[in-house]
């Protein structure tokens, strides 16, 4: 009998890798998954936070698409190597913050590791020409195999049938008639494969696969990097731009304003780390001081953070402002609604 | 029993660690994993499943998240 040749699957959650991966299923491969964790990533942690959101059911959709298939999933932290992809990004961004071309490349390159170190023979995307904008076209299809090292080791299965031979087609591992030509940006074919393998309730992301596709988190991040003089972040950073209402009445500082409970609890976990203030004579979120104020800049965040505490119409609200320990409390008026300037809203 | 701190982390990141422990230890091993994000009472059982490893436990204790996996053969 002839060897069972190896793939490896970067699964994301979504319906393509999903599909591509069981085409290999179906052709007799021995699939594992892989799926890589940027930090940006929508699973998880927004669901968390928002207490909102608790109430639907949650889950990790490269963790279900890989229990649909019955094979195993590998989640790599690539969070520090992605920094280098998102913050120079030789092929530039998307519509907003999402290096898509450099994100692909990095992520095959480091399938591609993965796969000689672990005895796999070729690699599997979800992708399909012309079904993103930038990243999935005809033109970066090559460019995707060659600067990832991955050559034509990397297999496309759902428009295979679009793009050249590669190599488990050329050696027979794989039936390159039983593959697929799906191209441009309808999801029906899609659609009906899903139908044929039995697949319902399966996860359809609007953007793309992060937070990086989402307008107002990119204008978070370039505000981030602005303010810091330099285009750098750590865990924590990226984590806050998910949370609250953002803030930013003077160059040196943010607030960051809890909208609900659940965000309370969640910024609760930085007192350690941020100045905080709080509203004690109302009820009122628990706020974030993202950067240095001097004594005038604490008064003007205290005034805003009253505004947004229930004693928004009071004449005085009282802040209590604890810096890692360090505890005062202010007497202020809150900001009439008139004076919380748009251009501070990030 | 091996105890693993993942509190704090935010989902996929207490399944990572777990996976990256329990890719060092020997099938038969147990291993505790204590979690704030409720998140993980339902991600660490998924990848349970599908890496072929046995969920002994999954309670919540004042407001954690504890897990308790004993390592299975085919890891
Ligand atoms: S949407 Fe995000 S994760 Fe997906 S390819 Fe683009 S940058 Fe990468």
């Amino acid at each position: 009998m002839e060897k069972q040749r190896k793939a490896v699957a970067l699964i994301s959650g979504g319906l393509d890798s999903l599909l591509a991966a069981k085409v290999m299923l179906e052709q007799g491969v021995h699939v594992e998954g892989i799926n890589f964790y940027t930090g940006f990533c929508v699973e998880g942690h927004t669901h968390a936070i928002r207490k909102k959101d608790k109430a639907k059911p949650k889950r990790n959709n490269a963790l279900w698409s890989a229990e649909q298939l019955g094979i195993k999933l590998h989640i790599i932290d690539i969070i520090e190597e992605y920094k280098d992809v998102l913050i120079n990004p030789k092929h530039g961004y998307g519509a907003n913050m999402n290096p898509c071309l450099d994100c692909k490349v990095f992520m095959v390159g480091k399938a591609k590791q993965w796969a000689d170190e672990n005895g796999f023979d070729f690699i599997i995307t979800g992708e399909v020409i012309g079904q993103r904008p930038m990243s999935q076209r005809r033109e970066t299809m090559p460019i995707i195999s060659e600067e990832s090292g991955a050559e034509d080791r990397l297999l496309r299965p759902l428009c295979a049938q679009n793009l050249p031979e590669t190599l488990p087609e050329r050696e027979g591992w794989v039936n390159r008639d039983e593959l697929y030509d799906f191209s441009g940006r309808t999801r029906k074919p899609q659609m009906a494969l899903a139908e044929k393998f039995g697949f319902d309730d399966y996860a359809q992301p609007a953007g793309g696969c992060c937070f990086l596709t989402d307008k107002a988190y990119s204008v978070k991040l370039v505000d981030l990097w602005a303010s810091r003089g330099k285009r750098d972040y750590a865990l924590d950073d990226i984590m806050l731009l998910k949370v609250g209402r953002h803030i930013r009445p003077r160059e040196g500082f943010k607030l960051i304003i809890a909208r609900e409970e659940g965000e309370s609890n969640f910024l609760q976990g930085y007192k350690k780390q941020f100045t905080t203030l709080k509203t004690i004579s109302h009820n009122g979120p628990l706020t974030l001081l993202d950067g240095v104020a001097d004594e005038d800049g604490i008064k003007l965040a205290a005034q805003i953070v009253a505004r947004f505490s229930q004693g928004r119409e009071a004449s005085e609200v009282e802040v209590e402002v604890a810096d890692k320990g360090q505890v005062q409390n202010l007497v202020v008026k809150p900001l009439a609604p008139d004076e919380i300037q748009e251009a501070w809203r990030v | 029993m091996i105890e693993l701190d993942a509190r704090r982390l935010m989902c996929p990141m207490p399944v990572i660690r777990t996976q990256d422990l329990i890719k060092t230890l020997a099938s038969g091993a147990n291993v505790r994993v204590t979690c704030t994000d409720p998140g993980v009472m339902h991600d660490i059982p998924a990848w349970c499943r599908i890496n072929g490893h046995l969920l002994l436990a999954a309670e919540e204790i004042e407001g954690e998240f504890v897990l308790t996996i004993q390592v299975g053969a085919m890891a």
